[in-house]
């Protein structure tokens, strides 16, 4: 086929649920695309030589030729282009920022009227495709090294860095705090955007390449560091135990029941299924809810609220539309679902009644001013513009800083003020042969991100056990 | 990963002690210090304070109150069944010193939460007084568990069937007005129990510049910092019980918000309690889950 051809295809759409159907839902909200449209839309892909989607992929997938493989109608081939540089595709599929990171350097974009190849969609097809027709790329267990390595914390940089070491053969023990493994992709994203059965999948082709997960453990407490290091036996440490600690904006009022932090709610309606009328742990099922927040866990969170009844289900924040961290396809199907945006607004204290209950947040609205030094448009009030908004649930997404649970017990790992784990080029801390990355590293980031991480710092740590050819 | 128990008897009506093998908590586990249990898969995550820690034998102590559904449920579990989840250990351990004389004052369940400190407060050269109260003479625990350690147990009732017919708090007072103007004046009560309890013990105190320290016991979910569900005010700061308590300075404790928010729930709790086919009786006692820290 020719490029003007394929020039000529529309975007492939992706189907959903109806809209109203899942205000009321916890099921997936898209439904994945059927193979003659995903071929279709693979079709559309120009097969740059160099190809710049490349380049904005953190785990540097090689884009154009597994959807040449698609448009071919090879999904098993497919699936060993993805899986060969990307543990988890099901999971980014459904998730990543492609808009900001490949789909973004697609060359289509830069056409006039035209739309990026849907990189995403077909990655998460092609995942999809995989799991369902349980095909697994070439997955021999490698002859053991020997070595062993101990992960902290089972999210994706967690998993991602699992895999990679593995797959090197190398014995991999991954410690998770919760009673079940998946950290953020378990009790963070909620089921409408990815399906916990998706992330127990992968999981599960993780303890089939004989990665070990010991849940209930809290690295900092149960063991230190050093126990790992010591007794324990292993020769090297990832800590990927996340950005833990919900930040409160410090308004008054925050302790009124019906407030909760982003992580709190979503971990009761998600880990917990508290969605579930019949779970043991309870959350509150709001009449009004307002979140404060423009990033994803924002979105989650007052899709979930709306989801549990919220009507009106409102979002505030500070800056404009075009400022928002969400990804495009949450903030439109927030929108689809009802959503109320109100932008250009913060709250400034929380109202309660005489029995200890949240009743309405009083907001002052913004404008924008100059730059600051994240090169966003900062947000300042505008006097006198002060009014109240309704709820019965209140939820804070504005953010998380590093849990100082591991960091206060191992006193020589070097942080940041911050509380963030310094570490070198090759992500190894102050501490020889421990590595961190993801959110502990970054503070909050993404998914991708921390799958990225989690991918470098395995050929960092095998380097490392290797060094001096040093074989146990 | 399941948990056996090894030992469970009632110690007080709807109280029942649980001994459990925990071999990874045991390890490193500090007076203060609890666990995030869930009982069965699918079920609640509850924080409860360790007890008593058995190194030789992997296990740690649990005394848990019968009061929601989840509480109940563990409660109907007997030696030889299994718990599906115990993680910990959780929490900054009880900062011990030599104060001179150490007074810790447990109400009900409070009383399993004070008494790991009781005996760290004695091993560290203290004097160690425990007052020790209950609704009634049987909810009144650990008496002579505690008389093993302490140079002196108080135990207290509030309709007077043992002891000191009173609050633990009004017995408190007396103590210090015994030892005020004596050559072991207290240097520091640790209290744990009901919320309206430990805000009395704070008030007594405070009159009398003693250090108090309370072991807060706030609704919590994950126990590691995450949730921020346990946050509590602190001398104006907000501070997580998880991670950087669960025990504070008790002057400093802003107990009537702490009490708001343990109330958030209490509907859906009463109704997951009708709902719940355990067929213990009901437990009417305010101090709800006071066991946890």
């Amino acid at each position: 086929m020719k490029a003007a051809e394929r020039m000529k295809i529309p975007r492939q759409e992706m189907p959903q649920r109806d809209a109203v159907e899942r205000s009321s839902s916890f099921d997936e909200v898209n439904l994945g695309l059927q193979a003659h449209i995903a071929m279709r839309e693979a079709q559309r892909c120009l097969g740059c030589k160099d190809a710049k989607c490349v380049q904005g992929c953190p785990v540097n997938i090689d884009i154009p030729a597994f959807i040449q493989r698609v448009a071919d109608g090879d999904f098993k081939a497919a699936a060993d282009v993805l899986y060969a540089s990307n543990a988890l595709p099901g999971i980014t599929g459904r998730v990543c920022p492609q808009e900001s990171q490949c789909e973004c350097n697609c060359i289509r974009a830069k056409a006039k009227n035209n739309a990026p190849s849907a990189i995403g969609y077909l990655e998460r097809f092609v995942a999809d495709w995989a799991r369902e027709n349980h095909y697994h790329q070439n997955r021999t267990i490698p002859a053991p090294t020997g070595f062993k390595v101990a992960i902290v914390g089972s999210g994706p940089a967690g998993l991602t860095c699992a895999g990679e070491l593995a797959r090197r053969g190398h014995g991999v023990t991954i410690f998770e705090a919760l009673h079940e493994p998946g950290g953020v992709l378990l009790y963070g994203i909620p089921e409408f955007r990815l399906p916990k059965a998706i992330v127990r999948k992968e999981v599960e082709t993780l303890t089939q390449l004989g990665v070990q997960i010991v849940c209930n453990v809290i690295i900092g407490r149960t063991y230190l560091i050093d126990d790992l290091l010591g007794e324990e036996n292993f020769d090297a440490v990832f800590i990927a135990n996340g950005a833990g600690l919900p930040v409160f904006q410090g308004i008054a009022g925050e302790n009124y029941k019906g407030v909760y932090s982003a992580n709190e709610y979503l971990t009761r309606v998600n880990l917990m299924c508290a969605y579930d009328q019949q779970s043991a742990t309870p959350v509150l099922r709001p009449k009004k809810a307002v979140v404060v927040g423009g990033g994803n866990v924002a979105m989650d969170s007052i899709r979930t609220a709306r989801r549990l009844g919220a009507d009106p289900a409102t979002l505030v924040y500070r800056r404009s539309r075009d400022e928002m961290p969400a990804r495009v396809e949450e903030v439109l199907h927030a929108q689809e679902e009802g959503i109320v945006f109100e932008m250009l607004t913060n709250p400034v204290e929380i109202l309660g009644d005489d029995r200890g209950w949240v009743k309405a947040v009083r907001c002052q609205r913004m404008e924008l001013g100059e730059a600051d030094a994240s090169g966003r448009r900062s947000p300042r009030p505008i006097a006198g513009s002060e009014f109240e908004i309704e709820c019965d649930v209140f939820i804070e997404a504005i953010g998380t800083r590093a849990n100082p649970l591991l960091t206060q017990t191992t006193p020589d790992l070097a942080v940041n003020a911050r509380g963030n784990i310094i570490i070198d080029a090759n992500n190894m801390t102050s501490k020889a042969g421990v590595f961190a990355g993801g959110d502990i590293v970054r503070g909050a980031a993404t998914v991708i991100l921390a799958m990225g991480d989690g991918k470098r710092t395995a050929a960092s740590i095998d380097q490392w056990l290797r060094r001096d050819d040093k074989v146990k | 990963m399941s948990h056996r128990i090894v030992q469970a008897s009632w110690l007080a009506p709807q109280v029942k002690r649980f001994v459990i093998e925990a071999p990874h908590v045991v390890r490193r586990c500090q007076p203060g210090q609890f666990v995030i249990v869930r009982v069965a898969v699918g079920g609640e995550r509850i924080p409860l304070t360790i007890a008593h820690p058995d190194q030789a034998n992997r296990t740690i102590t649990l005394v848990v109150q019968a009061i929601g559904a989840t509480t109940q449920e563990l409660c109907a579990l007997q030696a030889g069944d299994m718990i599906a989840d115990v993680a910990g250990p959780l929490g900054k351990p009880t900062e011990i010193t030599n104060v001179g004389h150490a007074v810790i004052v447990g109400g009900g369940v409070g009383t399993a939460v004070i008494y790991p400190q009781a005996g760290a407060f004695k091993a560290a050269g203290n004097r160690v007084t425990a007052i020790i109260g209950g609704r009634s003479k049987p909810y009144v625990i650990l008496e002579k568990e505690l008389a093993d350690i302490c140079d002196e147990v108080l135990p207290c009732t509030d309709d007077g069937t043992y002891g000191f017919h009173g609050f633990v708090t009004q017995r408190l007072e007396q103590l210090i007005a015994q030892y005020q103007s004596t050559n072991q004046p207290i240097g520091q009560v640790i209290c744990a129990g009901p919320v309206p309890m430990m805000r009395a013990v704070a008030q007594a105190t405070r009159r009398h510049n003693i250090h108090t320290v309370a072991s807060l016991n706030p609704i919590m979910v994950d126990g590691t910092g995450m949730c921020g569900g346990c946050r509590v005010m602190v001398g104006g700061q907000m501070v997580f019980a998880c991670v950087d308590g669960p025990e504070f300075d008790a002057h400093q404790v802003d107990f009537q918000e702490l009490s708001n928010r343990q109330s958030a729930y209490r509907d859906q709790e009463q109704a997951a309690v009708e709902h719940h086919s355990c067929q213990l009786p009901r437990a009417t006692s305010p101090s709800a889950l006071a066991s946890s820290p």
